[in-house]
């Protein structure tokens, strides 16, 4: 009888800690020269993904990824009744070395956790985390997470203004640093993997008003991992 | 019940055993000893000679997003970890005789006997670099038991003092034999980050005093600790 009771206690204690779980998450841009776009994160059931590796990227991921615009993939997410946190750094932007904390409450089915954020300057990259199963147990969990390439643009490096974020325009959108060059020949106009895969990194070159890129390969090349991630389960 | 009474007599000769204990006049303070292992597994970048500290949980050799402290600086420019450990002087603390080359290690021990000190952080320069570091940053010890053994492989840093400019005169590694360190902070990111790598002549920036055999990736340093 009290096996029983036990084992009744037990069952009853997982359900409570697989259902609405409240979380503090840190993210920190690890970058030396790269901003990234408004962050969306997104607690939702464990089938569900805004993005997976060697896949085809949705519509929403490629507005992301190619100019930082996160509606599609949020409106995306609200149809699934996922949790959604978007832009939590103040100014939407997060600078290299910026810390942006957020409290985040996730519903019962919603147990594994995404995000992503553009890369800037880049054609169409990203950092993203895909479906990482939440812990459940109290504690501090961290995880690096790396750049990917969305495989929707041709990565030719070229500063096109702001016309260049919108998916399907060559070119990057901005340099939030400000070192970003002009008038380069571009890179490539090929973008041979059209799948999403890890970001092969930038170019670049040292010539701010030519070359092959706008990008600057002293300033804003990256290495992985370039973010970090810390989950609080409280 | 039965459950209940046998805890009650474990409890009994805890207590007798502490009591017991306590008849000694002077005990002996814990020694807690770490034997740790860094090992350089860059391609060309020799390490600047690394210094350990063991120290509480609220010192730190740097915070990423922070602005690095003079004595990070200096040995991020110019690969002289003696000003970090000056930081917290009378903690236990190590600095390598001489610089670890590629593909080569060091290995030494460490112990306190105060259990408010067991953080452990490890520092040294990638000295072919503007100011490029690697190391650990405050690694909690206290739940290791005798015997165990925990592996780190480690990013690098960049300090966020010294743009990454590559010319000669700059470097303090081999590579050229330039500048170590200089109070001046030019960099287009004024924080500690994590190091973007080198770009080199062989990977068309013609001004670069390096060459493509200098580039080095994550993870930098193998760092091996174990509880004595």
């Amino acid at each position: 009888m009290n096996k029983t009771l036990i084992v009744l206690a037990i069952s009853a204690a997982s359900i409570a800690s697989a259902s609405a779980q409240d979380l503090t998450i840190s993210f920190t841009n690890l970058t030396h020269g790269s901003h990234f776009t408004p962050l969306i994160f997104s607690a939702h059931t464990s089938d569900q993904h805004i993005f997976e590796i060697n896949t085809e990227a949705s519509e929403g991921l490629q507005a992301m990824a190619e100019g930082g615009n996160t509606a599609l993939i949020a409106s995306d997410l609200a149809a699934l009744n996922a949790d959604v946190v978007s832009s939590p750094a103040p100014g939407g932007l997060t600078a290299p070395g910026q810390t942006t904390t957020f409290d985040m409450t996730t519903q019962s089915l919603n147990t594994h956790l995404s995000m992503s954020a553009m890369i800037l300057p880049s054609n169409d990259g990203f950092v993203g985390l895909d479906a990482l199963e939440i812990p459940t147990a109290v504690g501090t969990y961290s995880y690096y997470l790396n750049a990917y390439d969305a495989g929707t643009e041709a990565n030719d490096e070229v500063l096109a203004g702001m016309a260049g974020g919108a998916p399907g325009v060559a070119g990057f959108p901005a340099d939030p640093l400000g070192m970003a060059g002009a008038n380069a020949t571009g890179v490539t106009t090929e973008e041979t993997n059209t799948n999403i895969h890890i970001h092969r990194g930038v170019i670049g070159d040292t010539n701010p008003e030519g070359g092959i890129s706008d990008i600057d390969s002293r300033i804003h090349r990256w290495l992985n991992p370039v973010a970090r991630l810390v989950i609080e389960v409280k | 019940m039965t459950n209940i009474i046998q805890t009650l007599t474990l409890a009994g000769v805890l207590a007798l055993s502490i009591s017991a204990c306590s008849d000694n006049a002077n005990p002996t303070p814990e020694t807690h000893a770490f034997s740790v292992r860094i090992i350089n597994m860059t391609n060309s970048q020799p390490l600047s000679p690394p210094v350990a500290m063991l120290h509480n949980d609220s010192f730190k050799f740097w915070a990423v997003g922070e602005s690095a402290s003079l004595a990070l600086e200096q040995m991020a420019e110019g690969g002289d970890g003696s000003a970090l450990l000056a930081l917290q002087s009378t903690n236990p603390q190590y600095q390598a005789a001489g610089a670890v080359p590629p593909g080569q290690e060091v290995e030494f021990s460490i112990e306190t006997t105060d259990v408010s000190q067991l953080y452990l952080s490890i520092a040294g320069m990638l000295v072919n670099t503007n100011d490029a570091f690697s190391g650990l940053n405050s690694i909690e010890l206290a739940d290791m038991v005798a015997g165990q053994t925990r592996i780190y492989n480690t990013h690098a840093y960049d300090a966020g003092t010294e743009f990454n400019s590559e010319l000669s005169g700059t470097l303090p590694g081999p590579a050229d034999g330039g500048e170590g360190f200089n109070a001046a902070r030019d960099d287009v990111t004024s924080v500690v980050t994590l190091h973007s790598g080198v770009v080199s002549a062989d990977d068309n920036f013609a001004n670069s005093t390096l060459t493509g055999a200098d580039k080095f990736d994550n993870p930098t340093l193998r760092i091996i600790v174990t509880a004595l």
